[in-house]
């Protein structure tokens, strides 16, 4: 039943993910690991096309994720499982909003929240710098030469990426990607 | 027009025009929802939008039901939070499907290794702009919790729900102990 299965994998990544945005990509990354339903290259990328196109990021990850493991159903079916737990809090919140925001629990519960979900993105960061910047290859040994256990040629488009995200602020990061993508057709990578 | 029609258009309309989620939605709901519209006050907008990264779920989603609840009860919700994930569902599902039909081009590798470059590099951003708000000059039990999540996470590869959980019974301690310690 891939269908059922999708829905609750999903579910409960809208449940636990607190924080929005990139919140969702631990949860994924597990997801990824338990059920082979996409690899983490492919993860990459549903990242690449979420930033690039309208709508929260969590629901077009969604949407990907079911859509490349079941086709059209796979995809509405995430993504209903993504935001039923949503729907479900906000209904039962909304009846007791102002208690809610000025609860003491609820603030030292996401002061807890808050750093934990950063460290599991940060966690998420240091596997993409494994996957994307590390020959692992060569690494094993496989490789005589000591130094190409680094992806220069990536390497050196990353640290551009990064310097040009600091001096162009404003700059939407589809321009970035549409960049590196050029990059990655000029430069075989 | 119906106000059920008209709140799945209308929210139909900010998901189609948000890039990027989260913050990027907030200039948007002011305009159609707070100042065309008149769904709900700028005060109420922004505390919908504050309570909506404290509940578990994507921000906009969040906010849509709030949002939709407030204007026609449970159905109301519900027919909000599918209106902002409809255009997503449509572009992504096309975006996907054409995807896994140039899949094996050299051409989309190539450009596609490019692409997971830039990603992490926003990613890194992104976790720089989190350390910031959330870690760093914060107190001694927030870093030690943040270093263990991160150690948990990437060596042990242990849980994220787990991590999660620990994190809010965390915070329930020590964010309620030292505040009753600052008291006294």
């Amino acid at each position: 039943m891939i269908y059922l299965q999708l829905f609750f994998e999903f579910f409960k990544t809208g449940l636990f993910a607190v924080g929005g945005g990139l919140a969702t990509l631990p949860f994924l990354q597990e997801m990824s690991a338990k059920t082979g339903w996409f690899t983490l290259g492919e993860l990459t990328d549903m990242i690449a096309v979420s930033e690039s196109t309208p709508g929260p990021i969590g629901v077009n990850m969604a949407t990907y994720a079911g859509f490349t493991t079941a086709g059209v159903p796979g995809a509405l079916i995430a993504t209903l499982g993504l935001i039923t737990p949503s729907i479900i809090v906000i209904l039962i919140v909304v009846g007791f909003l102002k208690k809610f925001k000025d609860s003491p629990y609820v603030k030292a519960a996401f002061d807890g929240l808050r750093p934990a979900s950063t460290a599991l993105i940060g966690a998420v960061l240091l596997g993409l710098f494994v996957a994307n910047f590390l020959d692992l290859g060569a690494w094993m040994g496989l490789s005589a030469e000591s130094l190409s256990v680094l992806k220069w040629k990536e390497l050196l488009l990353g640290a551009a990426v990064f310097a040009g995200t600091k001096i162009w602020k404003k700059l939407h990061p589809a321009v970035f990607l549409l960049f590196g993508a050029i990059m990655g057709i000029v430069f075989q990578l | 027009m119906n106000l059920y029609l008209d709140m799945f258009l209308t929210f139909a309309r900010i998901g189609g025009l948000t890039f990027g989620g989260g913050y990027a939605m907030l200039p948007i709901l002011e305009r159609e929802v707070v100042e065309k519209r008149k769904w709900c006050s700028e005060e109420e907008l922004t505390d919908y939008y504050a309570i909506g990264q404290c509940t578990p779920g994507v921000i906009a989603v969040n906010t849509a039901t709030f949002i939709g609840s407030k204007m026609a009860g449970i159905p109301g919700g519900i027919v909000a939070t599918l209106g902002v994930v409809f255009p997503s569902l449509i572009i992504i599902t096309v975006i996907a499907a054409f995807l896994r039909n140039f899949a094996d081009n050299p051409y989309v590798i190539h450009a596609f290794a490019g692409l997971r470059v830039v990603v992490t590099v926003l990613v890194l951003n992104t976790v720089i702009k989190l350390l910031k708000s959330n870690v760093i000059g914060k107190p001694v039990w927030v870093l030690i919790l943040f270093a263990l999540v991160l150690i948990a996470s990437f060596v042990f590869k242990i849980s994220s729900i787990l991590l999660v959980v620990v994190a809010l019974v965390w915070g329930l301690f020590f964010g309620l102990w030292i505040k009753k310690g600052d008291a006294k």
